[in-house]
């Protein structure tokens, strides 16, 4: 963690130094030794600097420029100023596509993570046989790219040929998972079954960072399986499951392809803008309002940083809690 | 100095955001093209942009043309179907260069075209001596209007596709129904009768298709939507319109109708081939799907004139396209010669015989045609239809076509909201007539954030 504080310091001067009117000032002033020691530097950054703008901060730029503005049919593009976020914010579609990939975030990520790192501790607790293969078995899924997955378990869900059809049939019941009451259901089981191997893997290889010693101790002093988990491996997963769910909110907020592929299977309920992003890319292509997509981008992409950094802190501060009652 | 160098790269980085973003305000006045007559000397490059496999850089069309016009050079690039071809189209058309001479345009899209001016007026270049030549409903799509309300021919059709019904004789006849049905009432006593046979039978899906809507609300009332220039009106409230809508939420209430089938799925494909999804209404280009979606039940299908409320002859025209020349195309001359061609001429004979619902009233009433035998054989599909002569039924549908329909000028955006606001109707959440007057409030205010005057009836 420490190193990856160092390098955003070093981010943080660097773009000080970029801003123009410190540049002229600095070109203005008389030329001490004390100048060119900063020039040679800049000769070792400044190739990175330059990517580095033209790549992550152009395009940020771009996109805060383009929501300003809006692209009429009839009128052309004027400056709008804000009133693209305004808009937004009294967008009921907006809300309720927020809404709902917040519901996924709150009942699916816990039951995806839970399901991860009960697989991961199954797996690290070397009583199973065959580890690698379930290891790999368990992967597959994130292997194999989404929109192919959403199709494949579409294709299951249909409720009149689809597995799910034939069980019905068998069970005498009428359930069809692409009605409004199933669909989320159907959409967070798709996303469960793709990223479950991939936080497995992630808590797994937190688990094998675990000394050996560790656990010889915990024998020595007639620790059973539950108390190690409890006692070593859970407090060492910490860390793990910070990240983890940081991903997993940047990707539930993200969540586009199922619901894009799924829309065509049931265009009555998936609807054009049944989540941010698809939301977004619907009234780009479809309704060509790009500086008001843009708008979305940009304040989901601030609720997005914001949660993900709370849960940040909140992760960090248990990680660091943890460590210090390990040392103690 | 370095730095002073970044900061000022810093700030050209900024400024080409800008320019990129205002880069779309220099969308000028298009400038006219002098090049109206057709010098036999001169060599033409025509580029056309196009998706229909008909009219591909290796199709007959093509090669048959360049070598009667051993002058002009066709080149065809297909960027992309429908709306990935609008993009393209619309950001040359932005940026001002790089526009085709030809492309190809959906019906439904033409309005949006027509009326930002985009579109030459091929009028002037020979398109008035047409008229009479083209179906009803294919003629009227092509006849648009520009930003300032004038009538002009911004396109010259390549398909069509008139709605007829496709239903499954086996089913019916199953289900005790000798006739097909003639108007929306019968189909709905049709309906009951058919899920009578089973909870997996259905007289049709639908699960909530604006295409489907549009086409009905063309048949119905063609004056839902007008659009005169910048002034559009939607008017969801004629008497035809909400008993029709009264018959359908009836069949969807009663759950006589497949909502949770949507068309051109597998579920959709199967049912139609094993008989459960007994008949479709449909545009005319449905055989040739029919054939290879659902080949299980070859034999078993007929075609007849779509229902309509009272029985008389009203139909409407589902999808198809066009060729239209851009403002900013050079070469205007040339590449009408290839759109009269592709449309009007040996081209277009040649396009039916590869698959395509011809256009051309000529084409409707040749006997070949009608019985698909001779020049337009087809076998295969006789025998899907059992024998039956499927194109006089679908010739007389193109004949049906109401006149003075408009779509939208921003129909695909409209299109895009259908499902947020009628479809909850088709699970439930809603009724029909809720829905789409919901839709139409959606229609007005997006149309009037465009820049259009649009007022619902």
């Amino acid at each position: 963690m420490e190193k990856r504080t160092v390098s955003v310091t070093a981010i943080t001067q660097g773009s000080v130094t970029v801003d123009p009117a410190s540049a002229v000032s600095a070109g203005a002033a008389p030329r001490r030794r004390r100048h060119r020691h900063d020039w040679r530097g800049w000769t070792f950054v400044g190739p990175f600097m330059i990517v580095f703008l033209l790549v992550f901060i152009a395009p940020l730029v771009y996109a805060l420029v383009l929501s300003t503005f809006t692209d009429r049919m009839i009128g052309g593009v004027q400056f709008v100023g804000f009133a693209n976020f305004l808009t937004l914010f009294q967008d009921p579609q907006f809300w309720a596509s927020l809404g709902r990939v917040t519901l996924v975030l709150l009942v699916q990520v816990p039951i995806m993570l839970l399901l991860s790192m009960f697989l991961a501790l199954a797996i690290d607790s070397g009583r199973l046989h065959g580890t690698n293969f379930f290891r790999i078995s368990i992967f597959i899924p994130y292997l194999v790219p989404a929109v192919v997955s959403a199709l494949m378990w579409g294709f299951m869900y249909g409720a009149r040929y689809g597995l799910v059809g034939q069980l019905n049939r068998a069970l005498g019941t009428g359930i069809d998972l692409f009605s409004p009451d199933w669909i989320l259901g159907a959409i967070g089981n798709v996303i469960t079954w793709e990223y479950v191997g991939y936080n497995m893997l992630i808590f797994y290889s937190a688990l094998t960072t675990v000394p050996g010693s560790l656990y010889e101790a915990a024998v020595i002093d007639g620790a059973n399986e539950w108390q190690v988990i409890r006692a070593i491996k859970l407090p060492q997963l910490r860390g793990a499951l910070a990240i983890a769910t940081i991903f997993s909110i940047i990707g539930t907020f993200q969540l586009f392809n199922e619901p894009s592929v799924m829309q065509k299977m049931a265009p009555s309920v998936i609807n054009g803008s049944f989540t941010p992003n698809l939301y977004a890319f619907n009234l780009s292509f479809g309704s060509r309002q790009q500086g008001y997509a843009a708008a979305l981008a940009i304040v989901m992409g601030l609720i997005t940083v914001a949660i993900a950094y709370v849960v940040q802190l909140r992760g960090m501060r248990a990680n660091d809690e943890g460590r210090g009652r390990r040392a103690r | 100095m370095i730095r002073r160098k970044v900061g000022k790269i810093a700030a050209g980085v900024t400024a080409g955001a800008l320019a990129l973003a205002l880069g779309a305000c220099s969308n000028g006045a298009a400038p006219e093209s002098s090049a109206t007559a057709l010098d036999p000397d001169q060599n033409y490059n025509v580029t056309v942009w196009a998706w229909e496999p008909t009219i591909q850089q290796d199709s007959d069309v093509v090669t048959s043309f360049e070598k009667a016009n051993p002058n002009i050079k066709v080149t065809v690039t297909n960027v992309g179907g429908s709306a990935d071809e609008y993009t393209a189209l619309s950001n040359a058309i932005q940026a001002g260069k790089g526009v085709p001479d030809v492309a190809q345009i959906e019906y439904y899209a033409l309005p949006q075209y027509s009326v930002q001016d985009d579109l030459s007026d091929l009028s002037s270049l020979g398109a008035s001596s047409l008229d009479g030549q083209y179906t009803t409903g294919t003629w009227s799509a092509v006849n648009q209007t520009n930003s300032s309300g004038q009538k002009g021919i911004f396109a010259l059709p390549v398909d069509s596709g008139p709605v007829a019904l496709f239903y499954n004789t086996a089913t019916f006849e199953k289900a005790g129904i000798d006739a097909p049905p003639a108007t929306w009432q019968d189909f709905y006593e049709d309906a009951k009768k058919i899920h009578a046979l089973g909870d997996d039978y259905y007289i049709t899906n639908d699960a909530g298709d604006a295409g489907f809507i549009t086409s009905l609300l063309w048949q119905l009332d063609p004056t839902a939507f007008t659009v005169s220039g910048t002034d559009v009106t939607v008017d969801f409230s004629s008497d035809k319109v909400q008993e029709f809508l009264g018959i359908w939420q009836k069949l969807i209430d009663e759950k006589l109708i497949a909502t949770s089938v949507s068309s051109w799925s597998d579920d959709w494909n199967r049912g139609l081939g094993d008989g459960t999804l007994a008949s479709l209404v449909i545009g005319a280009w449905m055989p040739a799907n029919l054939l290879s979606g659902a080949p299980g039940a070859t034999g078993n299908f007929s075609v007849a004139l779509a229902p309509t409320l009272d029985g008389s002859p009203a139909n409407a025209e589902n999808g198809g396209s066009s060729l239209a020349i851009p403002a900013l195309g050079e070469n205007k001359a040339a590449a009408y010669k290839f759109l009269e061609y592709v449309s009007a001429g040996d081209g277009a004979t040649q396009r039916v015989q590869a698959g395509n619902f011809p256009s051309l009233q000529s084409t409707l009433k040749d006997a070949s045609f009608l019985s698909s035998t001779g020049d337009y054989d087809a076998p295969d599909l006789l025998a899907y239809f059992g024998g039956q002569e499927y194109n006089s039924v679908l010739a007389q549908a193109a004949a049906n076509v109401n006149p003075g329909w408009s779509y939208l000028p921003f129909q695909v955006a409209a299109n895009t909201d259908f499902s947020t606001y009628v479809g909850p109707a088709y699970t439930g959440g809603t009724t029909l007539a809720d829905g789409l007057d919901a839709w139409a409030d959606a229609i007005v205010k997006y149309g009037n954030s465009q820049g259009y005057t649009v007022t619902k009836k």
